[in-house]
């Protein structure tokens, strides 16, 4: 993984500097709460329901071990013993003192880690593939354009102060797992005819409040203009955007409201003026790509013997293995998924002992690097298969081997109206009492691939118009009511949800869930994923069901 | 009245003329509108003259005017309005602009390193106690990952 050199530091140093100096400067009431506002978003302090909140970038879901025990050290010292990993791959803290703030990212510091951009009105984190550089579908590694973007973005004097926030997703599989048609910028590593590697850009993606897929806006980009292309869009944008109204003010509406080919010429002209003097040269994309080079694997790793009894022998081992894990471009190796969806658990919070466990798994079984990923999950992405049995076992000691990856179960949960000041009505309930209800792993692994996903307020930081089965938090009077939808998705053929119906009661969205998943065992065609049934009979026999007796 | 240019603390004598006030003898700087309004003609006069930029305005229409203005001052009627980072950009790496860019209004010390890094290269804080802060704050990184004007 990327390592940093003294200008890294030196950055991030200075960066933590500054944010002290900021801080100091509020508590003395030198600066008012609306100027030191859009300062402390820029390091990704929020003002929250019960405290503030800190989120901290975990750039494209690459952490160490080192890192990952900085994140147990600051939830044991500064907060309440845990933290939580999030759909952008960041990890949030819920219970900082705003001035200890400073300290927390100092400590940060040590181990090239800050919490840069990851709120206001900027370049967020870029997202990419948890499994990127192992997965058997990927046409390049996507982490090294990943970082050159990262630092690209990072303190970029002229878009720090955007209309509206601003996130950029890349990809280099053939399957997409970082949902880029939902980013501002969406980047597909693509081959064109010549066989030359560039990039597909599409723009104009996101969620919230209107969400939209995003459009491709150049079907081919060499490689070298990536940087000077990002930099036109950007441009247009921070000239363009609107700024009059919050809720119109990402791209995706510029882009609506221009019309998607006059945008795009508006970004071709910029971009003529500019693109041959941000060269991405082959130099600089080499020294990024030395950072990412292949782990020392063992040649030998598919000649172990032991894997293939322990598979036969032991079901519960087997049903883990058959969800938990992925393959792997290098015989012999499998990528693990650490499941952080156990039952009564608030999906995507880990505690201080599991940080700290996993780092010490991480160490011994995967080349000490730990991904996160866009479904709140964690990934070892290089284990021997010879490991899996005892790294099972090890997992399954630290509740992290719950075998529901890409099932019912494994939801995506917003922190909701228990620690969000935005949202409207709570998530991490609902989210306790579905897990509740599904207590039969046979049940949730015969309906397979499922994924809902759950927001307590339409800003959609769960990404609930894309859930397969979307539950979407309303406040109505004062009271918490929730809306379905059915038939979103964020994979290749990304789609938007459809509303259901009329929202149900709080006490009621349990019962809702679990009839759908009623109508759904009783009328698939054999082999039909819960979707693949949505687009084939539409939502009115679930509806039919949900509101039977309404 | 005391400023920051080029990095140091100094007098400044520039004065900015609303609309519908007489433009003077002297160094001042004028609304985009009225430059427009007025034409070249309003050149015919003693001092050097600026144009005041908003961040709805659009550069393109003072490319014309450029050789002829002293001073452009990117005016911030609230700090988070970012447009005008990307004007500053524009005049100096579009338009090739040398002369003094001026930042004035509403911007916070702590957004300065980046606006000199655009090609900002005046500082008029709302506040004279601002100054020393203002001055401090372009020295807030040593570092940086990107190009720009500087």
């Amino acid at each position: 993984m990327y390592q940093y050199n003294e200008i890294d530091q030196k950055l991030v140093d200075e960066r933590v500097a500054q944010f002290r100096r900021q801080t100091e400067r509020f508590l003395k009431g030198e600066l008012s709460e609306d100027q030191f506002r859009p300062l402390r978003l820029r390091n990704g302090l929020y003002i929250q329901t019960h405290a503030p909140m800190l989120r901290i970038a975990g750039p494209y879901g690459l952490l160490n071990t080192n890192q990952f025990r900085m994140l147990a050290h600051i939830a044991r010292k500064y907060d309440k013993g845990y933290c939580h990993f999030t759909t952008r791959q960041n990890i949030q803290f819920n219970w900082p003192k705003l001035e200890e703030v400073p300290d927390i990212l100092s400590d940060l510091a040590t181990v090239q880690m800050h919490a840069i951009q990851t709120s206001g009105n900027c370049m967020r984190n870029t997202t990419s593939d948890h499994l990127a550089g192992v997965c058997v579908d990927e046409i390049e590694d996507p982490r090294p354009y990943c970082e050159i973007i990262r630092q690209w973005t990072t303190l970029h004097p002229e878009f720090d102060y955007l209309p509206r926030k601003f996130k950029i997703a890349v990809s280099g599989a053939l399957h997409d797992r970082a949902a880029t048609q939902l980013h501002d910028i969406g980047v597909h590593i693509v081959k064109n005819e010549a066989g030359e590697l560039g990039f597909r850009i599409l723009v104009g993606g996101g969620l919230g409040r209107t969400p939209v897929i995003g459009q491709v806006i150049k079907p081919y980009l060499e490689r070298k203009y990536l940087l000077s292309y990002l930099e036109a869009i950007l441009r247009i944008y921070n000239l363009y955007g609107r700024r009059d109204n919050k809720y119109k003010a990402r791209i995706k509406i510029l882009v609506k409201e221009t019309g998607m080919e006059e945008f795009s010429r508006q970004v071709e002209e910029e971009w003529q003026h500019t693109k041959d003097t941000l060269i991405l040269t082959d130099e600089r994309i080499n020294a990024i790509k030395a950072h990412f080079s292949p782990p020392p694997y063992d040649k030998n790793a598919g000649a172990d013997t032991n894997f293939a009894p322990n598979l036969n022998e032991n079901p519960a081992f087997a049903t883990w293995y058959k969800h938990n894990t992925a393959d792997h471009k290098i015989a012999g190796y499998r990528a693990v998924f650490l499941s952080l969806k156990a039952p009564d658990v608030a999906p995507g919070d880990m505690t201080d002992t599991q940080l700290d466990a996993v780092a010490d798994l991480a160490d011994r079984y995967t080349f000490s690097q730990i991904r996160v990923t866009h479904r709140q999950n964690l990934v070892f992405a290089d284990v021997k298969q010879a490991d899996l049995f005892t790294l099972w076992q090890q997992l399954d000691q630290l509740r992290l081997a719950t075998p529901n990856i890409g099932t019912v179960t494994d939801m995506i949960c917003c922190p909701g109206l228990d620690f969000c000041s935005l949202a409207n009505a709570g998530s991490i309930g609902i989210a306790k009492e579905i897990n509740q209800a599904l207590d039969d792993m046979d049940y949730i692994h015969d309906i397979g691939e499922l994924k809902i996903n759950m927001s307590g307020c339409m800003n959609g930081c769960a990404h609930q118009s894309v859930g397969h089965i979307g539950i979407l938090g309303v406040d109505k009077k004062g009271t918490e009511w929730y809306q379905l939808t059915l038939g979103g998705s964020s994979d290749n053929e990304a789609a938007l949800g459809e509303r259901l119906g009329p929202a149900v009661a709080k006490n009621e969205v349990t019962k809702a869930i679990t009839t759908i998943l009623d109508v759904y065992v009783k009328q698939r065609l054999e082999e039909e994923s819960f979707l693949d049934m949505v687009k084939r009979v539409g939502i009115e026999p679930f509806k039919d069901k949900v509101y039977a007796n309404h | 009245m005391q400023i920051i240019k080029d990095n140091q603390i100094t007098n400044d004598a520039w004065e900015y003329v609303p609309d519908d006030a007489e433009l003077g003898d002297g160094d001042m700087t004028i609304s985009l509108s009225r430059l427009q309004q007025e034409g070249k003609e309003i050149l015919n006069r003693t001092g050097k003259l600026g144009v005041r930029i908003v961040p709805s305005d659009s550069i393109e229409e003072i490319a014309d005017f450029l050789p002829d203005l002293a001073l452009v001052d990117l005016y911030f009627s609230e700090p988070n309005d970012g447009r005008l980072f990307s004007h500053a950009w524009l005049l100096r790496n579009r338009h090739h602009y040398t002369d003094e860019i001026r930042a004035t209004g509403h911007f916070l010390p702590d957004q300065v390193f980046y606006l000199s890094r655009v090609g900002v290269n005046s500082f008029c804080p709302e506040s004279a106690d601002y100054l020393s802060a203002t001055l401090a704050g372009l020295k807030d990184f040593s570092v940086n990952y990107q190009p720009s004007v500087n």
